[in-house]
């Protein structure tokens, strides 16, 4: 068996206008199952996917919310947010709906070159 | 560890590109290809820090008219698209 | 070098597709290694065998069977985001009650798991993908 790699999942999309978010995370599950280290970058519009007290049963969506409180249970817990795209969006840390990490440009930079395999949903 | 980046949109999604050169490092490289050659006209690559390593897809570049207009020097084959992943040690796709 | 290619993409209203078998068949040329080509989201479209082209354009999913033909690719889509997008193969036609297939020859379709198995066994991954 190969080593396990760092695979980083990086989406700046908005959730529900796409099925981007929740493409994101089966990737991220799947990983989980085949044991990979798995990180999850949220840039852009991307932060919004973390937005609390989603309600999307409205338009006929499965909640998000839910899927991404099963993301601890699958030992994945590198959640990283941009913090510039918080403000951006004027949304404050304590309005996510999971326990993440702010990074800020060159940290986000970092956690890039440290990965093995960089996957863009 | 060194990345090279692709990008292939046009220079309307803006914030596309603005995350994709804040997440670059020193050694890496941007690739543009598809819409993203549009980037190497000359009043959105004045928009680019100097040292940037920056490369386009001549194929893509030729197909949307642009070959008189961008520099020669910028512009790579395919074989050397394959060349620039084997020398990087991860590709970072932005779209 | 082993290389992983990733699509995202429709080949009906994308460029994606066809610059991720370009960059294929540029890696085939310089004798690396393709393990695998992943279909992922709208990127199931490509083996929809149903997909007509006019006479004086490029098939895609042609495209990619002839060079799965020729080099012995695994061409692999998501049977998950494929049952969305109702690109089936007999068995799935059978499990969902759908009557008919239009999965492409030298397609198949398989789970996740392969592109994060394919991320485990290459040295390079490469995403073509679209907005949406």
């Amino acid at each position: 068996m190969n080593a396990p790699k760092n695979i980083l999942l990086m989406s700046r999309r908005a959730p529900y206008g796409s099925s981007a978010a929740r493409d994101l995370l089966d990737i991220a599950l799947t990983c989980s199952v085949f044991e990979q280290s798995v990180a999850l970058l949220l840039l852009d519009d991307g932060v919004l996917q973390l937005l609390t007290n989603q309600d999307p049963q409205v338009i006929q969506q499965k909640n998000l919310n839910s899927l991404q409180s099963s993301l601890s249970l699958y030992d994945i817990e590198q959640i990283y947010v941009d913090a510039d795209a918080l403000t951006h969006h004027g949304i404050r840390h304590s309005e996510l709906h999971l326990p993440v990490t702010l990074l800020n440009k060159v940290e986000i930079s970092q956690l890039i070159a440290n990965s093995d395999v960089v996957l863009t949903v | 560890m060194t990345s090279l980046h692709t990008l292939n949109q046009a220079p309307s999604n803006a914030s596309l590109m603005q995350s994709c050169l804040s997440s670059l490092q020193p050694d890496d490289t941007l690739l543009l290809i598809e819409d993203g050659v549009y980037w190497l006209l000359d009043t959105h690559r004045a928009k680019f820090p100097i040292a940037l390593n920056i490369k386009a897809l001549r194929l893509d570049a030729q197909a949307r008219g642009l070959l008189p207009l961008v520099p020669e020097v910028d512009l790579i084959e395919m074989d050397e698209f394959v060349h620039l992943s084997v020398t990087h040690d991860k590709i970072v796709s932005w779209f | 070098m082993i290389f992983t290619v990733v699509v995202h993409a429709s080949p009906c209203q994308n460029a994606a597709p066809e610059s991720a078998l370009r960059f294929c068949k540029a890696l085939l040329s310089a004798g690396h290694t393709l393990h695998r080509v992943f279909f992922y989201r709208d990127g199931v479209f490509n083996g929809n065998q149903l997909i007509s082209s006019p006479p004086d354009e490029l098939n895609t999913m042609r495209a990619w069977q002839a060079l799965a033909e020729e080099h012995s690719i695994d061409l692999v889509i998501c049977i998950a985001a494929a049952i969305r997008r109702g690109v089936l193969d007999s068995t799935e036609a059978k499990r969902y009650e759908q009557n008919q297939t239009n999965l492409a020859e030298k397609f198949n379709l398989s789970g996740l798991g392969q592109l994060v198995e394919a991320c485990i066994l290459s040295d390079r991954v490469i995403t073509f993908g679209g907005q949406g």
